[in-house]
């Protein structure tokens, strides 16, 4: 006899849950951690060179490196004197909370402030599996384009953090600023901006002096 | 949306099988026959390829040949200025009636298991 069973369940729970248990690793050893989304092509890692350099010595950090196509392996972060994890994704066209896990093991939470997790460069499939990082940032450059929270709103929808990158270029092509923000705006409305240029280092002080409040509200939360 | 990247369809339909078979387990079921889901048009998820997963993982299981249904929700946005409803395109997020910008998501991003059929 046929029967239909009501089960009214996001599909998503197993790997918010595991998500959970990561951010409570986190909290427990005091650190902050964001986890760095952005399309192939984006200037990602670029980025997050350049925010290891501006937080040198304002804060102990290490890596999780997710992109399947990364220059900052673990080999050259380590050699920045950083202590740093590659996740083999296995050809994953994103970071979930289970790979996330599986890398936490291999770093000194308890020595450092900040984790900066590069997950796999890509504006759809991150969007969707949350992997336990307090702030999810998106690094959105300015030649990908104004139309791109039109185009992917999801992951719009679901960052803490909008880095504005490669502002150095916003004279050569065409990109209308308030389009843009008008559709950040509507997906999620008066999340953080950073406009910043990696290259001429515009805007990265900005940015690097709120991670740093970040981790130390983030540490008087966790540690009472 | 961009309906042509798939990949993360494999780890959605994995999650998809192991709550259809929790369920169909504790409900000492013989067989899933069909799994119903609610899918928003936010949530970026390929019918055809969660199809095409489904076909490979569920076999040897007893949710082997279960039909997979899908009921989409498209994407409805509110203003916040007039409470005007209405469907965005990709191409603008603007209320049509007031053309106020300040508008929000109110429904398609659901993502969900909504029951299972089973014997």
């Amino acid at each position: 006899m046929p029967q239909r069973v009501s089960i009214v369940e996001n599909i998503m729970s197993a790997n918010d849950r595991m998500a959970q248990k990561n951010r409570a690793i986190f909290d427990n050893a005091g650190v902050l951690a964001i986890n760095i989304m952005a399309s192939p092509g984006a200037g990602k890692t670029t980025f997050i060179i350049r925010t290891l350099d501006a937080l040198q010595g304002r804060l102990r950090m290490g890596v999780i490196e997710g992109d399947l196509a990364t220059s900052i392996d673990a080999e050259k972060a380590a050699a920045a004197g950083l202590p740093a994890v590659q996740i083999n994704t296995g050809g994953e066209c994103h970071l979930d909370a289970v790979m996330l896990s599986d890398a936490l093991g291999a770093l000194p939470l308890v020595d450092l402030d900040l984790v900066i997790v590069e997950n796999v460069g890509n504006l759809v499939c991150p969007a969707n599996f949350q992997i336990g990082t307090h702030i999810n940032v998106l690094v959105a450059s300015i030649p990908e384009g104004d139309d791109k929270p039109y185009k992917y709103p999801g992951m719009y929808r679901g960052v803490q953090a909008l880095v504005i990158s490669k502002t150095d270029l916003l004279p050569y092509v065409p990109f209308n600023m308030g389009y843009f923000r008008q559709g950040v705006e509507a997906l999620n409305p008066g999340v953080v901006t950073f406009p910043v240029s990696a290259k001429t280092g515009e805007g990265m002080s900005a940015w690097a002096d709120w991670l740093v409040d970040q981790v130390m509200s983030h540490r008087s939360k966790v540690k009472g | 949306m961009p309906p042509f990247i798939i990949m993360h369809e494999l780890s959605i339909t994995e999650s998809i099988l192991a709550i259809a078979l929790r369920h169909a387990e504790q409900a000492g079921a013989m067989r899933i026959t069909g799994i119903n889901l609610v899918i928003g048009k936010f949530s970026t998820v390929v019918d055809d390829s969660v199809q095409f997963y489904w076909d490979m993982i569920a076999e040897g299981t007893i949710a082997r040949g279960a039909k997979l249904t899908f009921q989409r929700v498209p994407a409805e946005m509110t203003c916040r200025d007039c409470g005007h409803t209405f469907a965005p395109d990709d191409q603008t997020f603007t209320c049509p009636q007031c053309l106020s910008p300040r508008v929000k998501i109110s429904k398609g991003e659901e993502l969900r298991v909504e029951s299972i059929d089973i014997e």
